[in-house]
């Protein structure tokens, strides 16, 4: 059982705070660290790899500090996300090089070369080497001495869709295996397919918390705006507006169409199209105004 | 408090096709310089001493000691690699001082070996001269090795800083401000050379006593530094 316990964790850099006041618990299993570009969440996985201090607060394994303490390594496992890898290395000598800074050897270099499936590759210089396979390759240096505790920041990033399927059963793996898997992503559904537990932060924040369910509820059932084109906008709002499934609806002239704000986003979707054919009125445009991934984040950071 | 791995990396890198090119450029010129003047001058003690003081060790050892020193580490600072060393249960220090023997090494290498050979086509070592500035260019290979090896964990103009202090400071202010050639790892050296040759070919403005204090107090402490440097070096995110 390895437990990474974040207690009111902040990190500024000058002026700018990029994480304010985080406090959560990352335990066995595969934890997403969702949130959009920028929200910080390279800092918390930085200030969690011990790579970077916290302004305030704690970062501990299992009681243990992880800033300043290179020993807790020995049950950590990194895959960082810049590309640098020591590129005039193959990728055999890069993995055996990363096990021998372990006090390990070349049965473990070539255990984890297996788990990625990089044999085939192995005595290629890295500098060649597509970024799903330095991908491959950065997981088998943090997989070689068998940690407890594996961090990856943004590691589908650039991925084909298989190399995604391939990490993605790879991480599901080692989460059933009992290890403490967290990675990050700005992808919702790259977290809901792979994680039992998904941490949201946005804008430095910590935003949501919970198994992929609630957090997938929490964002569906927001308000959602659309924009409805009819061949009867006034009579379709009349009879939108009569179920409370709808908050508020409003004509817009300009646009010649309909701005309805629902609430509930079940009820709304069955409803609409059932009340048009009850009235005779034929729908045109039935478009969602707000479900860029910002406003959703944004929707969570005000719940 | 040595790691064999890390020295491996660090020779590979700093042995790399493009940085070996660099490196051997400065020793070679010096060999053709040598060469020529002996071809030109027969051998002459004054003439070996004065391309020996003038090029080899107050131009070519610390560029040498540049390239070497901040190549030891500031590369992979810059490019964040060094995630890779740090994510291990290895002490920081050790990693400094894995590096600075590489980079001392190195230093050695591509400045003292040539100065030698150099001294030797020049006059044949007469009066010790090919001798003594070898000396000088070992005894400042560790110097220069550790300041720009701390350099490099400082910041990431390491080799615009360091070529500063080397051509700048050095060259250009120890000849003209007698208060910076105390404060020169060249002139501590040059102390150690001195002793070695004897006679008044080889001289310095420090006496061997300070300059060899001089050269182990400068030595240690940057190499601390450094270790502490990397021991609380925080590597930001791409954001």
């Amino acid at each position: 059982m390895t437990t990474l316990s974040i207690d009111h964790v902040s990190r500024w850099f000058g002026n700018v705070v990029a994480v304010n006041d985080i406090t959560m618990t990352i335990g066995p299993g595969v934890t997403g660290l969702l949130g959009p570009n920028g929200a910080g969440k390279s800092t918390l996985i930085n200030m969690m790899g011990g790579f970077l201090a916290p302004s305030t607060g704690t970062v501990t394994l299992d009681g243990q500090p992880v800033w300043r303490n290179e020993q807790i390594y020995r049950h950590i496992g990194v895959v960082p996300e810049r590309e640098a890898m020591y590129d005039f290395l193959t990728g055999r000598e890069f993995v055996l090089a990363n096990a021998e800074l372990h006090g390990l050897g070349e049965k473990e270099a070539r255990r984890a070369l297996a788990t990625v499936e990089m044999e085939y590759a192995q005595d290629r210089k890295i500098a060649t080497y597509s970024k799903g396979m330095r991908q491959r390759v950065k997981m088998a240096s943090a997989l070689v001495h068998d940690p407890s505790l594996l961090l990856l920041d943004e590691p589908f990033n650039g991925m084909d869709p298989r190399q995604r399927m391939q990490l993605m059963e790879l991480l599901r793996r080692m989460g059933d295996e009992g290890r403490t898997v967290l990675f990050s992503s700005h992808i919702l559904e790259e977290v809901e397919q792979l994680a039992w537990h998904i941490e949201v932060i946005v804008a430095g924040r910590h935003a949501a918390s919970g198994d992929f369910r609630r957090i997938r509820r929490l964002m569906t059932d927001r308000p959602h705006r659309y924009l409805v084109r009819s061949s009867d906008d006034r009579a379709l709002a009349a009879a939108l507006i009569a179920d409370p499934s709808t908050s508020g609806i409003e004509v817009d002239h300009a646009e010649g169409a309909l701005r309805v704000q629902a609430v509930d986003f079940a009820r709304f979707t069955a409803l609409l199209p059932r009340v048009a054919k009850a009235h005779g009125i034929r729908l045109l445009t039935v478009s969602p105004s707000d479900e860029s991934l910002e406003s959703v984040f944004s929707y969570l950071v005000a719940a | 408090m040595y790691n064999p791995t890390v020295a491996r990396l660090t020779y590979r890198a700093l042995l790399g096709r493009r940085r070996a090119l660099i490196l051997g450029a400065l020793p070679m010129l010096l060999l053709l310089i040598a060469t020529a003047v002996r071809a030109l001058t027969g051998a002459d003690d004054q003439i070996a001493a004065d391309v020996l003081g003038g090029f080899a060790l107050a131009t070519m050892v610390p560029i040498i000691g540049v390239i070497a020193g901040t190549g030891a580490i500031g590369p992979e600072i810059d490019d964040g690699s060094v995630v890779y060393l740090l994510s291990k249960p290895v002490k920081r220090p050790t990693v400094i001082f894995t590096k600075l023997i590489v980079a001392i090494a190195v230093t050695m290498a591509f400045s003292a070996v040539p100065t030698l050979i150099a001294g030797l086509i020049l006059n044949g070592n007469g009066q010790q001269i090919a001798v003594a500035y070898t000396v000088a260019a070992l005894v400042a290979s560790i110097a220069y090795a550790a300041m720009f090896l701390l350099l490099g964990t400082v910041t990431r103009h390491a080799v615009v800083f360091g070529l500063v202090y080397a051509l700048v400071w050095e060259a250009l202010f120890g000849s003209l401000v007698a208060g910076a050639r105390t404060l020169s790892v060249q002139q501590w050296s040059l102390a150690v050379a001195h002793r070695v040759a004897g006679g008044d070919l080889v001289t310095s403005d420090v006496g061997l006593t300070t300059a060899t204090v001089l050269l182990v107090v400068v030595t240690v402490l940057a190499t601390w530094y450094a270790g502490q440097r990397l021991r609380s070096l925080t590597l930001a995110g791409e954001e």
